[in-house]
């Protein structure tokens, strides 16, 4: 059995002395793992950081077995953002998401190309924080819990949405939402195409994500939320989140 | 073939960071041929070293005192702290003899993939250090990893408030490094990072 792709390194885990078992997220493919031989090496080392975009070949006698992966940097995407702190924590995030949700083995187009547009959008200059956002909407989609944001809920009405049912999933107006507001999750504009990537929107886009995804992506498979997306949340709230380790209680 | 104490000594030797039974096998019989010129001076050097080398209690290097010789010793700077990952990165940079300050082991990264959580490291150890005010730099010397560079972003902005100097590692051309054979992400670090002549 031998396939080659193009993919995203989303880790890669020591194995024995120089060996890593390193796990890569590839549009036709989706998440799959390989052995890589000498991956602990200087060589390999370098391109084997996450996020790194790569050529795998893949080779096993049969199907099931883990096999192993020869692999080629394309580009180091994960060496450019070494020095902001903010992408980097969005890189390690994204991939930590992708690695504790997506099942093996089972392709996710539409993930994997938010997920590429998420590490374009980290590599160039301006606001990557909104397609952060989106790449987790796409991953929820593809993991079939989408979230309908189309129209309200309750109204059928499609302006004036701000809320999410949680339980849903569906798109609420604030009107509809007035009387039971503090159990939905508020929708920031940026996501129906308007309104600012602001520290609050963007606050309220991770949260949203984020509950779903902890809620039905992982609790289903007894894992709960990396350390790397929760530490992401820091950087978009108003008190240091970080230097605390304390967060205000969440309203919703 | 050996009896059963042999081996176990093979077994265990095998274990050893590039070591394979071939090798061990190799040493052991290595070991029992010069008795008393390298098996029991050996034995007692791996006696003693397990009874007295412990983690030092300031900086978590490791040594047979607490504190370690490199926190006692007087004539290095107390002012500046070298915040490593492990052990062997601060053995390398003391093999470096380029600085002569004090250190603070973290004891690994920041890895979503293997769940090392900033309370499974000594940050807090290195913020109350810091907070005692003899420190006024603190170099962030991890790897130029995404756990490594996570974890130096993580801990400078717990000691943003500390008001000390936090400063890391360059990135870039490795001396005797030729350019035609660095990785891409090198030569771009090495770019950004680049100085006036």
């Amino acid at each position: 059995m031998q396939w080659t792709d193009e993919g995203f390194v989303l880790g890669a885990r020591r194995h024995g002395e120089t060996s890593a078992i390193v796990s890569v997220f590839s549009r036709a493919r989706g998440r799959h793992a390989g052995l890589v031989r000498g991956g602990m090496g200087r060589r390999l080392r370098p391109v084997l950081q996450v996020g790194n975009r790569v050529t795998a070949t893949w080779r096993a006698r049969l199907n099931d077995q883990l096999g192993s992966f020869a692999i080629e940097l394309v580009a180091a995407e994960a060496a450019h953002l070494l020095d902001r702190a903010d992408r980097l924590a969005a890189l390690a995030a994204a991939a930590a998401v992708a690695d504790a949700c997506l099942p093996e083995r089972h392709p996710y187009a539409r993930a994997h190309d938010a997920f590429a547009g998420l590490i374009e959008r980290l590599g160039a200059e301006g606001a990557w924080a909104p397609a952060f956002v989106r790449w987790e909407l796409a991953l929820l989609a593809d993991l079939g819990f989408g979230l309908d944001l189309s129209a309200c809920a309750v109204t059928g009405r499609n302006d004036g949405l701000a809320y999410v049912s949680p339980r849903t999933g569906r798109a609420v107006t604030a009107e509809a939402a007035a009387p039971y507001r503090d159990r939905l999750l508020a929708l920031p504009g940026f996501l129906l195409g308007a309104g600012p990537g602001d520290d609050q929107a963007v606050r309220d886009g991770l949260r949203l994500t984020g509950s779903f995804l902890e809620r039905h992506a992982l609790a289903a498979v007894g894992r709960r939320m990396p350390e790397a997306r929760v530490r992401l949340l820091g950087y978009f709230s108003p008190r240091d989140a970080i230097s605390g380790g304390i967060t205000a209680p969440d309203p919703t | 073939m050996g009896g059963s104490e042999i081996e176990r000594l093979v077994a265990l030797l095998a274990r050893l960071p590039g070591l394979g039974p071939r090798s061990a096998r190799r040493i052991v019989l290595h070991l029992l041929e010069r008795r008393e010129t390298l098996l029991d001076p050996l034995v007692a050097a791996l006696g003693t070293a397990g009874a007295r080398v412990r983690p030092c209690s300031v900086c978590g290097n490791l040594d047979t005192e607490d504190p370690c010789a490199v926190c006692r010793d007087e004539r290095r700077d107390a002012s500046v702290i070298c915040v490593v990952e492990g052990v062997a990165d601060l053995w390398a940079i003391e093999r470096a003899a380029a600085f002569r300050g004090r250190y603070h082991v973290l004891g690994g990264a920041l890895s979503a993939l293997d769940g090392i959580a900033p309370d499974d490291l000594a940050i807090e150890q290195l913020v109350a250090r810091v907070g005692q005010g003899r420190v006024t730099e603190v170099i962030l010397a991890t790897n130029a990893t995404v756990e490594g560079q996570t974890t130096a972003h993580y801990v400078a902005e717990r000691l943003a408030e500390a008001g000390v100097t936090v400063s890391r590692l360059a990135h870039g051309v490795p001396v005797g490094g030729e350019i035609e054979y660095l990785d891409e992400g090198t030569l771009g670090a090495a770019l950004r990072a680049r100085r006036e002549l």
